[in-house]
């Protein structure tokens, strides 16, 4: 029997029970709208947080105190002599510069207007491996730096928030836990990074958050540093020295450093795979409702072939054979499934569509991806659930026997 | 004298078994039937008349005995084959017609060529097939927009699509008056004269009966010796 024929028939009859092929159907577009969509929103975070780590430049190295693998004892904190340490070009030629971090958060006034940001205490050099750009004003300069000075370099979110206006703040005062800083400088936004928005921050420099906003116990503490290799080809080198220094530097014993060294291949790494776990957990709860309208599927056939079994006695009895029932209780099952499966695709996308919407709305712009893999996956998949729903009832239906199935009432 | 058989039954048996008793619905029948021919059978209701037609139209299988159709030994063919049979040797015509009720005439008449492989002027044919039992202008009907004659009519067309060796009717005029039901034989006898189609009919009616070449009576399940 042509196929194509089939696929009218079976059309035809599903056709014949509106309702109940609506209601199956609706199933299997749930079930295929809420993968797509999770999938979707998993590939979207996953786009968003890799793109925000690729931001930050290839050739950056991320030291921070502590161990993140196995427990060490008293770690000893990374202080600016270390920082120090790291810029010598005989210990270290693979490092290019070093930025010591410092950071902690505040309230920020002006004008009336009162915000938490988040401080950061570093030095010049910060913006350039930052690769910051300034919508006016300038960077940090060494002269603030050494002269402890009230200066502050500020991102656009808290401009807004502070003064509804992103031109001519330079120049003002700002009250930082409230002690006064003019603004030096007003930062181009780079949207939201993997720590928050890096738009609502404030950068002051590193002598004056030390000495004036954020306490820290050792002398000379720093949280982090970010040390630029001097090449994306140079990271792996500048590694091997950072970790030699500070080993030395800390007197740790072998194998148990205090402190960790992350590249952005390692952020990158890192966050791919959570986020990859991440989709998978949401993409197989969404599976558990296309398995639920699989189920659906199953079911409504198993009606159909008992309400049919005169039907399927009587096209026995006038030739069909066995494969011919087969395929066309089969071809109704996996109609049932693909007509879900397109709608529910349109409907994943849909959806998608909303939360990247609202996204961006609450300030979070966050693109929910929808992959061709995803589609086809989604639409092989809900075939797939309609041919294994479908095969137990096709298969009850094909082996009926004539003269059972034609006194059948 | 070499005869030209369409059917050659030896000793069918049918046992059913009912819980602990066994229920011999066909007990022994023996007949053969020639190419051509026009043959009532009769019998009592309970004597087996529907379960040999089965087992002659390949719906249901002998539990012993030998059947020949048409040159095929039944018992050696697996599942397909005996769908091939059913498509083509025999055209089946029942009591309560068994038209699907969801498609048209046409689509109904059609049905056994869509089995019968690939077939290109299937729309033809079934047209014409309803042409020949008069129902050129009812081809788009749903069997429920039909009487029970002309749904009758639209089965025989059904059966004769594919030009089939033997036609089987099972009381094809029992659900229906004695006027159509009258219709309903003489275009089956017109086939039998015009095509030479073998006839094999089934009926409690003795005017059916007397219209054929000759009556095979069933007693329960055997063949009555012919007077
Ligand atoms: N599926 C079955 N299971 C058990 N017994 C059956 C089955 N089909 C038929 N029989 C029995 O076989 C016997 C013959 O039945 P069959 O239907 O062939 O009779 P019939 O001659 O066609 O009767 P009628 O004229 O009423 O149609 C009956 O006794 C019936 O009870
Ligand atoms: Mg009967």
């Amino acid at each position: 029997m042509n196929i194509g024929q089939s696929m009218l028939e079976a059309l035809e009859t599903l056709n014949g029970n509106k309702l109940r092929s609506g209601l199956t159907i609706l199933g299997i577009v749930i079930g295929v709208g809420a993968v797509i969509a999770m999938l979707a929103i998993g590939q979207g975070a996953q786009n968003t947080i890799t793109g925000a780590i690729s931001g930050i430049g290839t050739n950056l190295l991320f030291v921070s105190s502590g161990n993140q693998v196995q427990d060490v004892r008293n770690p000893k904190p990374l202080t600016l002599s270390d920082a120090q340490a790291i810029t010598d070009p005989f210990a270290a030629p693979d490092v290019l510069a070093v930025a010591p971090i410092i950071q902690g958060s505040g309230d920020v006034t002006a004008d009336g207007q009162t915000m938490r940001v988040s401080v950061t205490g570093t030095t010049p050099v910060y913006f350039v491996m930052q690769n910051y750009s300034l919508i006016e004003g300038d960077f940090l300069t060494q002269d603030n730096l050494q002269g402890n000075a009230s200066a502050v370099v500020i991102g656009p979110g808290v401009a807004d928030k502070l003064f509804s206006r992103r031109n001519g703040v330079v120049g003002e005062t700002i009250r930082i836990n409230g002690q006064p800083f003019h603004i030096v400088g007003l930062l181009q936004s780079k949207g939201g990074g993997m720590f928050g928005s890096q738009d609502n921050q404030v950068i002051v420099p590193f002598t004056t958050a030390q000495t004036r906003l954020i306490h820290r116990s050792v002398l000379n503490e720093v949280d982090e540093l970010y040390v630029q290799a001097a090449s994306a080809r140079a990271v792996p080198f500048a590694t091997d020295e950072v970790k030699q220094i500070l080993r030395q530097r800390h007197r740790t014993p072998v194998g148990v450093d205090d402190f960790s060294v992350f590249s952005q291949a390692d952020f990158l790494t890192i966050a791919t795979t959570v986020t990859g776990v991440f989709t998978i957990f949401l993409g197989g709860i969404a599976g558990i409702s296309l398995l639920v309208g699989g189920i659906g599927i199953m079911n409504i056939m198993l009606v159909s072939v008992t309400e049919r079994t005169r039907e399927i006695g009587l096209r026995k009895a006038l030739g069909a054979r066995k494969r011919d029932i087969l395929i066309q209780f089969l071809i109704e099952s996996s109609m049932l499934s693909l007509i879900g499966g397109v709608i529910g695709i349109l409907l994943g996308w849909f959806l998608g569509f909303i939360v990247g919407r609202i996204a961006a709305a609450s300030g979070n712009p966050f693109n929910p991806a929808i992959s061709l893999n995803a589609i086809l996956l989604a639409t092989l998949f809900s075939a797939a659930v309609g041919l294994f729903f479908g095969i137990y009832p096709a298969n009850r239906a094909a082996s009926l026997e004539p003269v059972e199935a034609l006194r059948y009432e | 004298m070499t005869k030209d058989l369409v059917i050659l039954a030896e000793d069918l048996m049918k046992v059913y078994q009912m819980g602990q008793v066994e229920v011999n619905a066909l007990a022994g029948v023996s007949l053969s039937i020639e190419r051509g021919e026009v043959v009532a059978i009769m019998g009592p209701s309970g004597s087996g008349k529907s379960t040999l037609m089965n087992i002659l139209g390949c719906l249901d299988l002998p539990t012993s005995g030998r059947y020949v159709l048409d040159g095929e030994v039944v018992e050696t063919l697996n599942d397909d084959q005996l769908a091939n049979i059913r498509n083509r040797k025999v055209g089946f015509i029942f009591q309560s017609f068994n038209l699907l009720s969801r498609t048209t005439a046409l689509a109904n008449v059609e049905l056994p060529l869509r089995y019968a492989g690939k077939i290109p002027d299937r729309r033809e044919r079934a047209r014409a097939a309803l042409e020949s039992v008069g129902l050129g202008d009812r081809i788009s009907h749903r069997p429920t927009e039909l009487s029970g004659g002309q749904q009758q009519r639209v089965a025989i067309a059904r059966a004769l699509i594919n030009n089939p060796a033997i036609i089987m009717a099972d009381e094809p005029t029992g659900n229906l008056d004695s006027k159509v039901g009258k219709e309903i034989l003489d275009l089956l006898l017109a086939l039998n004269r015009d095509k030479g189609t073998t006839l094999i009919i089934v009926t409690h009616d003795p005017v059916i009966a007397t219209q054929t070449q000759r009556i095979i009576r069933l007693r329960d399940g055997l063949v009555e010796e012919k007077k």
